[in-house]
């Protein structure tokens, strides 16, 4: 009764085609979309800004990138703390490097986010090689050495983060400017420069916002497509996707590229919105972990699980150790705490991959039947 | 290049390689009897390690605690089966994976909750107390004579002192732990029960048949539940023998989990269904990591490559043979 799928009649091929077919789940996109453009920015302060909205959108974009590799082609990787350090690192010496003072290119920060994409792209596509002869368990060693070299390789050649020999790289406001060029009132035909900085909660999660928006879209209409399709025919099973002629290999390493460089923005997102610096120890094994768990608890090939599964991960994690801190923290000592809290988690992670193993992707699937039928389910 | 020194490097490898073996076998077992590649291993040694170390800090004798311990992995073995593997059953291999990263976290907050966090030496030598003379014991009669032996035998063995090869092999200047080689000598008698408990026993035979095919053993009368709940009693007391050994080396901490990321390349090199892949395997991760470190290290700057050079080798085992070494190879049909 109250969500229907009937009645929305189509007259051309290309309404046939849209990203959101049904009227009703367009407008609360559109609505949710303008909510998160104008009003958050209004009402949320800095505790939000900078302890939830922008770490679960930098989760968000990581979470995307990982059900694309594992969700949509089948390829399970435990990398992806590698890859966002990898990402952090080349987005800050993109900057670092073209300063427009020894190079002559002043690299604005989108465009530096998107070569560090590239990178780490590439790098995850070297690492997703052996994926076209090794399958299911045994290609957890490539991503693993992934892991483990990119971390071992910026602890080594410290050029990378200029030399800090804490590892840890602070990022100047300068970073953050970007210039755009405005109308002038005075003279239409010469337009002015402006610089907007970033550097402060609102632009950090205007900029991480918009570039969750942007790589959504794609992400959607990847899997939609005839990428997606080869995708899924190869995780579904590769014998029939070959014989089918579709190329198992490209395809394979094609998911790692776009998987890679969803990765590396959100490692980078992740250093230049979250944390204001880029520390060599923020991203280790248990980072891959903790995005899988947000892939496979969302949803496993659902573009909303990533969504879902990497806000209830985040902010369960924030809730346990809030009331952690703030009722058991006066009766029992921190350790103890910290320790409940891994139990709780650990029990929740199993409960809910018995209760719902397709994820809450599935849970919302359910209740989107219930309210249809509602009021006569049967 | 030096013969010895190289020698001596090989021969360290393999016992190193051996102490990898101890984890990885638990690994096999789990994924050979029920598909599930159990990344809790890391936090059943430190629960195991954890449990022995404080049962015995509050007097409890060597054997007392062995015992205690040793039920607790099998009450733990089977809770797993009746709480996870039971309703989880038939799910994606990724759910069953997930599943015990869960139990992983799980159990590394439960240990750590019910005992500490503090790191905890363990000797086993400790436990063995001074070995008596021989010579007084070898006048109170043959066997009392023996086992004085024996007992000496253990103490050296248990020593941290190393044991110069030159002794028993003249002009082989080789030095080896003492204690290498007694893990090297648990783990074979642990591997020669283990086939003896696969080859003679009815419950061994059960345990191959639904490592072959679980849906065949079902139809023919084994009960499945039960069978899985031995697998991961097993694994567990296998845990205990193995957390007990590396917590001799490494002592007993949080450090014990990252035990399981020595495991991971010997048992991909190995193949994740062979008891004698993880073996071999052990050899080969363990030679080519001590060889790395002193001939290859020094073109990489020189340091801390063990993180990620096992899994390398193991990346080029796996290109050339992609089910490991010993691994059952899948027959893909569409």
């Amino acid at each position: 009764m109250f969500y229907r799928e009937t009645n929305h009649i189509v007259s051309t091929y290309l309404a046939d085609r849209r990203m959101m077919p049904l009227r009703q789940d367009r407008w609360f996109l559109y609505a949710f979309i303008l909510f998160v453009l104008f009003v958050v920015p209004q009402v949320a302060d800095d505790y939000w800004f900078g302890a939830i909205l922008i770490p679960l959108l930098v989760f968000t974009i990581a979470s995307l990138g990982l059900n694309i590799l594992t969700g949509y082609t089948g390829q399970l990787s435990l990398g992806s703390g590698g890859f966002m350090l990898l990402g952090a690192v080349a987005t800050f010496n993109f900057l670092y490097r073209f300063d427009g003072q020894n190079l002559p290119i002043d690299m604005p920060l989108p465009l530096a986010l998107f070569f560090a994409g590239v990178v780490t792209g590439l790098v995850g596509v070297i690492f997703g090689l052996p994926s076209i002869r090794v399958k299911g368990f045994y290609l957890i060693v490539s991503t693993l050495a992934a892991h483990f070299f990119i971390l071992w390789f910026f602890n080594s050649y410290r050029y990378f983060v200029n030399y800090d020999h804490a590892g840890v790289v602070l990022l100047s406001s300068r970073y953050y400017e970007l210039t755009w060029l405005t109308l002038n009132p005075d003279n239409y035909f010469l337009p002015e420069l402006t610089t907007l900085n970033l550097n402060n909660y609102v632009g950090k999660y205007y900029l991480v916002l918009v570039t969750t928006i942007i790589l959504t879209i794609v992400a959607k209409n990847i899997v939609r497509g005839a990428m997606g399709r080869k995708m899924m025919a190869v995780r579904d099973m590769d014998i029939a996707a070959s014989v089918i002629g579709i190329r198992v290999g490209a395809t394979k390493l094609i998911a790692f590229f776009i998987s890679t460089f969803y990765i590396g923005i959100a490692g980078a997102l992740f250093s230049f919105s979250y944390t204001t610096d880029i520390n060599l120890r923020t991203h280790e094994l248990d980072r891959g972990f903790q995005i899988l768990f947000m892939v496979i608890i969302g949803g496993l090939g659902t573009i909303s699980g990533s969504f879902l599964g990497a806000a209830f991960v985040y902010l369960f994690d924030i809730i346990i150790s809030l009331v952690g801190d703030k009722m058991l923290g006066g009766m029992f000592d921190s350790a103890f705490v910290e320790n409940l809290g891994k139990v709780i988690t650990g029990v929740v992670i199993i409960i809910l991959l018995i209760k719902e193993p397709g994820g809450f992707a599935a849970l919302w699937g359910r209740y989107k039947e219930k309210l249809r039928t509602w009021p006569f389910p049967h | 290049m030096d013969l010895l020194y190289f020698s001596e490097v090989i021969i360290s490898g393999l016992l190193t390689g051996v102490m990898y073996s101890l984890v990885a076998i638990g690994f096999v077992l789990i994924y050979k009897s029920s598909g599930v590649f159990n990344f809790a291993q890391g936090t059943m040694l430190l629960f195991a390690g954890l449990t022995f170390v404080k049962l015995t800090e509050q007097g409890v004798s060597f054997w007392y605690a062995f015992m205690l311990t040793m039920g607790a992995m099998v009450v733990m073995g089977i809770l797993i089966e009746r709480f996870i593997m039971r309703p989880l059953a038939n799910q994606s291999l990724l759910s069953l994976f997930m599943a015990t990263v869960g139990l992983s976290i799980f159990l590394e907050g439960f240990s750590q909750g019910i005992w500490d966090s503090a790191v905890h030496g363990l000797k086993l030598s400790e436990f063995l107390g001074e070995p008596p003379p021989i010579e007084a014991a070898c006048q109170n009669g043959f066997f009392a004579c023996v086992w004085a032996r024996f007992l000496n035998i253990l103490a050296a063995l248990l020593s941290p002192n190393p044991i110069f090869l030159s002794d028993y092999i003249p002009g082989f200047d080789v030095l080896i732990g003492a204690f290498d080689i007694f893990a090297a000598i648990i783990a074979g008698s642990m591997i020669i029960g283990l086939s003896i408990f696969f080859q003679k026993t009815k419950t061994g035979m059960s345990l191959r048949a639904v490592s072959d095919d679980h849906l065949a053993a079902m139809a023919v009368g084994v009960p499945l539940s039960r069978i899985w709940a031995v697998v991961w009693a097993v694994t567990g007391v296998i845990g205990l023998v193995a957390g007990l050994l590396w917590a001799d080396r490494i002592s007993v901490s949080f450090t014990l989990t990252q035990v399981v990321l020595k495991g991971l390349p010997v048992i991909l090199v190995g193949g994740l269904t062979s008891i004698p892949g993880a073996i071999i395997g052990g050899f080969i991760i363990g030679v080519s990591e001590k060889l790395g470190e002193i001939y290859v290290a020094e073109w990489f700057g020189g340091q801390g490559i063990e993180n990620w050079f096992g899994y390398t080798i193991a990346l080029l085992f796996i290109l050339m043979r992609p089910a490991g070494l010993f691994g059952e190879k899948e027959i893909e049909r569409v």
